[in-house]
């Protein structure tokens, strides 16, 4: 009898869609953190609700990186405004007492610019994206060393011979506090806000459907009619206001502006964006598939800390599990 | 008498049970310049691939020197003596001269080691041979267009060919280059080469040739000798087609002038000195079909992206729609303006492959399903079950990727989706390429329809009978230039391939 065989038939276009692809990666994580539970403690709520506060930061860059990867371009400029930002957000907020409705608009300015800076490279000036963002990113950096005077910007401050500590803002006391009876982080809804937010623009909006023409196929884009210019331009501005808003949660974490902070923040973006499935040839991939990257990503890292393995081996895990989960995505495809 | 240099017998050729060469036969003598002519899709550069060993999977033999052959690779081929000269220049403009006409072909080596100073040696040898003014290690792209293409030449007979085939060299010189190229060519039939040179220009096919060999749709017509060849003769072997019977154009009613153009001119997009479109002057109607004839380099296609804005504001020359002065912009300008193209390459310039259909078709008037922003998905959908209707698309389901579908459903699309932006000009570049016979017909009936709601169309086709039993008006174009109009449908197939490669008088050279 095949009658079994039909539903399974009905069943391949669900197999071979990028998202079920995407979730069974997940799955499989999953399923080694019950095999090595840490007597149990992968099992515990706290462990997982931690995962999710850790990954924040990461998944909110991850939501200007797959904006940009999906118009075939790459930002890697995005861990370097992240500290360009929690440094100048602890320095405007801790050091001179603004108000955070005013800091955080112009932090928020910043990271625009940043970005804005990185998608006219690209687009007006025919950049390739690596390297006009590489060189955002060496720029924010610096940037970053001058404004802060290449020292952590905390509540402790000399002056002249007695050393003060400030207020540490409400503003960064509510950013790092958990809601709902403890249960849940500012950050991850911070991260999930965004993620809404990027995952409607892609989906629902005129912009959103430019990116994915862009990155399908530029030259028939633009004899489309598509302002891919200014759509591109957006993209990168995006991904920089998304960074910024990842350094002032970085700030709140840490409790201080540190402008060697987010370095090498970018390429966990780029894994989360590229393990969740979106091509970095452009034109495919989505927001949905990012957060599943993220949770992918978050649940491996928090796997591999939980069971003690050392720096040393996790990286090598990683870069194991990334190749892996790639290729076994590509299959079949 | 001797073996000729080479014999192709009975060669056939078919792609995917699509026969593209049938039985044909061709003879290539030493040191004689032999012109294959025929219309664009006549098989031309499939023989030629044949020839030069890209394919082996042909039927028919091959005979080098009377030898039976059957090449293995063009690397094999270009052993055996036989150098192809592409239309586009396969040179590696950042590399020397020298270190070009020796790529891949490093033969003089010690232990691995490059020998420069031999191979400079010979390379200005060859140069000089050649009376090409350039050094052997000077980049490439410092030179001119004109001295690249010798380069090319040189690096063809870097290696003793005997054979030179060459697709439409002077496509991109100027006169003094041409002049130069052809004294090269006779130089190298006195040493006794063979030259196969293949063209779409009248004036150099009788101004090079010994013998001409025509092809048509794949079939071989016939060989003569230039003398025995009038050039009425060489067009009606060219043409010699009935007239497609699907294709059939109702009585047009005119409007107004919907688009005027005077003396519009625009640059090669490539960057070669002469202009692609030079000085054109016409006006096109509502619900008129105009038809562009031009072969290769003609322009035609040039002319159409310059209308629709593909290179930006770089044109020169006025241009009126619906009687207000119009200046090309960018596609995004033109179709605010009612103008829409249609590209000539649908997988390259036309869709975006990953996409939907549904997507794919309104993507060029996005700005109507998304009002304030925000994606209407319903209106999207409305208009793509529409355009199935409309234009019989086949697919299961509009929400499949573009690239999934058949190259005829692909064009339908296109077509879709030019027609979402509700224009009033319509710019067809090749409307029915890669498009089964079933759909052709669908095209034509839809031409007709579009006309009769006011929609002028101007087209591009390299079928001529298509173009001759579609169009109001007919165009000729050569190397950039208006070469004449035809008013009507009683014109013939002949007159029109006459005017578009240069005209059936000899000219002054």
């Amino acid at each position: 009898m095949n009658a079994a065989v039909v539903p399974l038939q009905r069943l391949r276009p669900i197999f071979s869609h990028p998202l079920f692809r995407a979730l069974l990666a997940l799955v499989i994580i999953l399923i080694l953190g019950s095999f090595f539970n840490a007597e149990g403690s992968f099992f515990r709520w706290e462990t997982h609700r931690d995962m999710l506060r850790h990954i924040s930061r990461y998944g909110i860059l991850a939501c200007g990186m797959t904006l940009v990867i999906i118009t075939g371009g790459i930002d890697l400029a995005v861990g370097s405004v992240l500290g360009l930002v929690s440094v100048l957000s602890a320095l405007l907020m801790i050091h001179w007492g603004w108000s955070p409705l005013l800091a955080v608009p112009v932090c928020l300015l910043v990271g625009l610019s940043c970005g804005a800076v990185s998608g006219s490279l690209v687009s007006k000036f025919r950049v390739q994206p690596f390297i006009a963002t590489m060189a955002m990113m060496v720029f924010a950096r610096g940037l970053a060393k001058y404004i802060s005077g290449g020292r952590k910007i905390s509540q402790g401050v000399q002056q002249g011979d007695t050393f003060v500590y400030l207020d540490f803002p409400r503003f960064f006391e509510v950013l790092n506090a958990r809601i709902l009876g403890e249960n849940v982080a500012v950050v991850t809804l911070v991260f999930l806000g965004c993620a809404l937010f990027a995952g409607l623009l892609l989906a629902r909006f005129r912009p959103g459907r430019y990116l994915y023409a862009i990155g399908g196929n530029e030259e028939a884009a633009r004899l489309s009619g598509v302002p891919v210019a200014s759509t591109k331009i957006l993209a990168y501005a995006l991904s920089g206001v998304f960074a910024a808003i990842a350094g002032i949660c970085q700030a709140a974490q840490e409790t201080q502006g540190d402008p060697e902070a987010g370095g090498s923040y970018e390429l966990t973006a780029i894994a989360i964006v590229v393990i969740g499935g979106t091509n970095l040839m452009g034109g495919r991939g989505s927001m949905a598939l990012t957060l599943v990257g993220a949770l992918t990503i978050g649940y491996l890292e928090k796997i591999l800390s939980l069971n003690a393995v050392g720096e040393a081996g996790r990286l090598m895990l990683t870069g194991f599990i990334i190749v892996a989960a790639v290729l076994f995505q590509r299959s079949k495809r | 008498m001797t073996a000729p240099l080479l014999e192709l017998k009975g060669i056939g050729k078919s792609f995917s049970g699509q026969p593209v060469l049938n039985a044909v036969d061709f003879s290539l003598r030493a040191g004689e310049i032999h012109v294959l002519a025929g219309e664009n899709g006549a098989g031309k550069s499939t023989l030629m691939r044949v020839l030069c060993g890209v394919y082996q999977d042909y039927e028919g033999e091959l005979l080098l020197n009377g030898v039976k052959e059957r090449f293995k690779s063009p690397q094999d081929a270009a052993r055996k003596g036989i150098s192809i000269i592409h239309q586009e220049l396969s040179l590696i403009p950042s590399m020397t001269v020298s270190d070009n006409i020796f790529l891949a072909r490093e033969t003089d080596l010690r232990w691995g080691w490059l020998r420069f100073s031999s191979e400079r040696k010979r390379c200005i040898r060859i140069l000089s041979r050649l009376g090409v003014k350039a050094q052997a290690q000077d980049r490439v792209d410092t030179y001119p267009i004109g001295v690249q293409q010798s380069i090319e030449v040189a690096k063809a007979l870097a290696f003793d060919a005997r054979i030179l085939v060459m697709d439409e060299p002077t496509s991109a010189l100027t006169e003094p280059e041409v002049d130069r190229l052809f004294a090269v060519m006779e130089d190298l039939k006195k040493d006794g080469c063979g030259i196969i040179y293949i063209t779409h220009k009248m004036e150099e096919i009788y101004r090079v040739a010994d013998r001409i060999t025509v092809l048509r749709d794949g079939h071989y017509i016939g060989t003569a000798d230039r003398e025995d060849l009038s050039r009425e003769q060489l067009i009606h072997w060219m043409v010699g087609r009935e007239v497609s019977e699907s294709a059939r154009r109702e009585k047009p009613s005119l409007g107004e002038t919907v688009l005027d153009i005077r003396r519009f001119t625009v640059p090669d997009p490539g960057g070669r000195p002469r202009p692609a479109v030079d000085r054109v002057s016409f006006s096109l109607h509502a619900g008129e079909i105009v038809g562009l004839a031009g072969l290769q380099g003609s322009g035609a296609d040039v002319l159409l992206n310059a209308l629709y804005g593909s290179y930006g504001s770089c044109t020169t020359g006025e241009l009126y729609v619906e009687g207000r002065a119009y200046t090309p912009r960018s596609p995004k300008h033109a179709l605010d303006r009612g103008i829409a193209l249609l590209c000539g390459d649908r997988k390259r310039e036309g869709l975006v492959l990953p996409m939907s259909i549904t997507h794919n078709i309104s993507l060029a008037a996005l700005a109507r399903f998304s009002p304030r922003g925000l994606l209407r998905e319903d209106r999207e959908q409305r208009a793509a079950e529409e355009s199935r209707s409309h234009f019989g698309i086949r697919v299961a389901s509009l929400d499949h990727p573009v690239e999934t579908l058949s190259g005829g459903n692909q064009q339908k699309v296109v077509l879709a989706k030019c027609l979402q932006t509700q224009p009033r000009i319509l710019l067809l570049n090749e409307p029915t390429r890669g498009v089964d016979v079933g759909a052709k017909q669908e095209i034509y009936a839809l031409l007709n329809r579009w006309t009769a709601q006011g929609i002028a169309i101007l087209l591009i086709s390299t079928e001529m009978p298509e173009l001759l039993a579609l169009s109001d008006r007919i165009i000729a174009l050569h190397r950039g230039h208006m070469t004449a109009t035809f008013q009507g449908s009683d014109v013939s197939a002949e007159t029109v391939l006459a005017a578009s490669m240069g005209g059936l008088e000899k000219s002054k050279s």
